[in-house]
Parts: structure tokens; C-alpha cells; sequence
């Protein structure tokens, strides 16, 4: 399954899965795809406040830099480091050892406007 | 959008599941199983690029040396027949137009490959350029040949299994051979810093040696390889890309080339002013450098010496054979020395590097 129905998917294709008001973010299946082998992983350290839509970090491939976007705002409680010793996780399992940061949401309600998996799907079919 | 060309392997990558992208006007492989595992498959055993998108260019007559001696900064009258050199084609500016190789195929014949970017220019400049009253024939034939490259250890292995006139292949050697029933022109050159040979085939049959290669280097762990790894090979062996490390404003002295420029010529285009260049001093010159602080430099990033700027990158990308990220910058000081740390401005912040010696692999 590429893309589990228990997540929030985003237009710039992270995933976001909730439990209460804490949320596990990294990015998708598709994403991680389109990149390729991800060679370079950039997280910001606990405690860090974010936006909605502010830029979270970067991963990067050989030859191109993806910036991951926040969908909600909220706080960082912890950071991935196997990830960023180690990046093919993402590519390996973008849902599993590949998440990225777990995030204190302010307001969990708004993470309803986010997408679906069947709506994340739709958009990745018109896109391409 | 400008339609784009497919190369004659075109179907092969796509069913193959290659990841495609627009390069120079055609449609290239840039990875097929991924970026890391191609690059290790070419240091550790081999791979076959299909680089079609290549221009070649053909020169016969009497005056052909007398041409490329005037048009090229290398000395071709040192090239044996059957040998490749690699040169550049320079302004009156001393800057490069771009930098290729040409092999000497008979005593008045040359095979001309240049950048895919920079085809329609070079063969316009060329033209221009060629000296007055010359007799030569010159023909841009970019669209009727294939080149796929075959790089890697084990390639010498591969190529034996054509027969055994293959046992023995010198660097930089060129010879019109038959690879099974294929005319083709071998040429023992590359881009990746490993054993190997470029393959110059007519497109008609691109495809059928394409598919021999492959056969013939099954045993070897053979595994066709993209544009993407083509650029981290090449990149760990400092080799200049052309819009990147070069350009036309930048002169062979900046880049790094100096052993290609013969200033014992008595002529050719750019000589009098890289002589003034050179006089004058360097106002920029390539190094390279490693990060050691996390991060990878990318093309454009701006490095700094005490808070001052000092240079910009033109490559940079994640070693895979050196498992750390590097890249190559002009500087503005040319007497930077190895081991010096400098800082790049990575996205808004400062991450230290430092200057090492060349090649990185």
C-alpha cells in the first residue's frame, strides 16, 4: 500500500499521521520516488516552532534539494536521527523507519483540511 | 514546450523503467534502479550509458590539420592516426566554447564529438571560423550516430567477448571495428575516470548493439546507467562540465586546463589572449573541496573566508564513492591553499568546508 488510509496527505506530498495532538510527518511514497536515492537529510532540532506552510527542513538527493513544508502548526518533540545518519531510510520506508518529526499540533482540527489517501491519489493522478 | 528528440534507445529506457528527463533537446535516462547503485556498479564492475544525444562532427581533406590547428587549442599534429586528445574551442577571448575530444581516424580524417548543448553553436562556429581557401569536407552527422559508452573494470571483459582483437585496448585509442555484425568506430575514452570505451554506432543498429552489450556483460554485472550517476562519476574526477565549470567567459588558465593549452603553437584562436591572460594573473581558478560540516553545496552557492566572499560553486553533489558531500568552486584567490577552511552559504546558513587537492576520487 503506497499510500495508508490512516494518513493526511499534502500537495507538496508529506504525509502527516495524527494521534491526539501529536503528529509523525515525512513525506511521501511519491515523493520519495520522484526524488530518487536521498543522500542528505536537513531536521530542525527539538523545540523548534513552525506555521502552517513555514519550511521544515530539506532532503536531497544527488542532484536536486526538496524543501518539506509544515502543514500545521505546532512544535517539535522529537527528530528522527537515524534518518539523517542514514537518509535511504526514506526511500527504503517512507511511513515506517523514515518518518521525520513528531510535532505537538496547536490545533489538531487542522489537519482536517489536508488530503485523504484517495484524495492524494486523485491529485497525484491529474498531476501527471 | 519544444518537442522533445528521442535517442534511437528511447523505447528500451522507458520500458526498462528508466526515470527520463529533458537534456539538451532529447529525452535522457537519468537513472534507472537509482543514482547510488549505477555509480557502484560502474567503479566496481560495469555499466553502458546511452549518451546519443552527444554531437558528432566529421573533417576530411588535405587542410584538416591546418584546420584544428588553428580552431583548437591542443596540438593535433602530436596526435598519432588511431589516438584521441582531448581540447577546447576557444574566443578571441581566450573563453571556452566548449571543450570535446576529436579522434584521428585516418591522417586527413577526424571524428569531432562535442557537447550535446552546444552542437548547432560549435558546427556554426566552426564554419565560421575555418580558414579561408581551405580544403576540407566538414559534415555535422549528430543526428545519424548513436554513442553509447561502456565504463567500468570489468568492460575490458565485456569487449573480449567480441573477439580477441579487443584483448589489448589502450587508453585514448580510436579503431572503425566490427562488434559482431556492427560497424561501429570504438574509441577507448569516457567520462567516469574508470576503464572503458564510447562506442560511435550508426542509430539504425544502436539498438541491436545496445542489447549485446548487455548480453556480453551479464556475467559481469553489467546494469545500464543514467545521466544522473554519469555526473557524480565524473564529478569525483574533478572532469569540467561545460556550463558549469566552463563557459564562455572563463579561459582554460581559471579551469584548471592549463596542460591542454600548447603555447608552443604558432597560432590558433584565443592565443593572444590568454598570453595577455596570463600576464596579467588569474582573477579566478577552480578547486575543490569537501564538506565538513553537514550539508551539500549546490551550483550557485556563495563560499566565504572571513566573512568575506571568496567564490562560488559550479558542481557540487554527495560522493557516493567517498561517502561525503563535495563540489568544485571558482575562488577568487588563486593561491588558495589545500587544507584551507572556507564557509558556504548552504540556504542561509554557514556550513564549513575545506579545500582538498584534485581529483576527489
Amino acid at each position: 500500500m503506497s499510500y495508508p488510509k490512516e494518513l493526511f496527505y499534502t500537495q507538496e506530498h508529506e504525509w502527516l499521521g495524527l494521534n491526539g495532538d501529536v503528529a509523525t510527518l515525512g513525506i511521501t511514497h511519491y515523493a520519495q520516488e520522484q526524488l530518487g536515492d536521498i543522500v542528505f537529510v536537513e531536521l530542525p532540532v527539538v523545540g523548534a516552532e513552525f506555521q502552517a506552510g513555514d519550511t521544515l527542513g530539506v532532503v536531497e538527493s544527488t542532484k536536486s534539494v526538496s524543501d518539506i513544508f509544515i502543514p500545521v502548526a505546532g512544535t517539535v518533540i522529537e527528530v528522527n536521527d537515524p534518518v539523517v545518519e542514514e537518509p535511504s531510510l526514506i526511500n527504503e520506508d517512507a511511513y515506517g523507519e523514515g518518518w521525520l518529526v513528531k510535532i505537538k499540533v496547536d490545533n489538531p482540527k487542522s489537519a482536517s483540511k489536508l488530503m485523504t489517501s484517495e484524495q492524494y491519489q486523485a491529485f497525484l493522478e491529474e498531476r501527471s | 514546450m519544444q518537442k522533445l528528440k528521442p535517442t534511437p534507445l528511447y523505447d528500451w529506457h522507458v520500458k526498462a523503467g528508466a526515470k527520463m528527463a529533458a537534456f539538451a533537446g532529447y529525452a535522457m535516462p537519468i537513472s534507472y534502479q537509482g543514482v547510488l547503485e549505477e555509480h557502484k556498479a560502474v567503479r566496481e564492475r560495469c555499466g553502458l550509458f546511452d549518451v546519443s544525444h552527444m554531437g558528432e562532427f566529421f573533417l576530411q581533406g588535405p587542410d584538416a590539420v591546418k584546420i584544428l590547428q588553428h580552431l583548437f587549442c591542443n596540438d593535433v599534429q602530436s596526435l598519432k592516426v588511431g589516438r584521441a586528445q582531448y581540447t577546447l574551442l576557444l574566443n578571441e577571448q581566450g573563453g571556452v566554447v566548449d571543450d570535446l575530444i576529436y579522434y584521428r581516424l585516418r591522417e586527413n580524417q577526424f571524428l569531432i564529438c562535442v557537447n550535446a548543448s552546444n552542437v548547432e553553436r560549435d558546427f556554426q562556429w566552426m564554419q565560421r571560423h575555418f580558414l579561408t581557401g581551405s580544403q576540407a569536407s566538414f559534415k555535422n552527422e549528430s543526428e545519424d550516430w548513436a554513442l553509447l559508452a561502456l565504463q567500468g573494470p570489468k568492460s575490458v571483459e565485456v569487449l573480449k567477448k567480441f573477439g580477441a582483437s579487443f584483448n589489448d585496448l589502450a587508453k585514448s585509442t580510436v579503431a572503425e571495428v566490427k562488434l559482431g555484425a556492427i560497424d561501429c568506430i570504438l574509441a577507448c575514452t569516457g567520462y567516469t575516470g574508470e576503464k572503458g570505451c564510447e562506442i560511435f554506432v550508426k542509430n539504425s543498429s544502436a539498438l541491436t548493439l545496445w542489447q549485446q552489450l548487455l548480453e556480453a556483460g551479464c556475467e559481469f554485472g553489467i546494469v545500464p546507467i543514467g545521466l544522473g550517476a554519469r555526473d557524480t562519476l565524473r564529478l569525483e574526477m574533478a572532469y569540467p562540465l561545460y556550463g558549469h565549470e566552463l563557459n564562455d567567459h572563463t579561459t582554460p588558465w581559471e579551469a584548471g586546463l592549463d596542460w591542454v593549452v600548447k603555447l608552443s603553437k604558432e597560432e590558433f584562436i584565443g592565443k593572444p589572449a590568454l598570453l595577455d591572460a596570463k600576464a596579467k594573473g588569474l582573477k579566478k581558478l577552480l578547486k575543490g573541496f569537501v564538506m565538513i560540516e553537514p550539508g551539500i553545496a549546490r551550483e550557485g552557492y556563495r563560499l566565504f573566508v572571513n566573512h568575506q566572499a571568496c567564490g562560488v560553486v559550479t558542481s557540487g553533489t554527495w560522493s557516493p564513492s567517498l561517502e561525503q558531500a563535495v563540489f568544485l568552486a571558482y575562488v577568487e584567490n588563486p593561491s588558495l591553499q589545500v587544507s584551507t577552511e572556507v564557509f558556504v552559504d548552504i540556504r542561509g546558513k554557514m556550513k564549513k568546508a575545506k579545500c582538498v587537492s584534485l581529483p576527489f576520487l
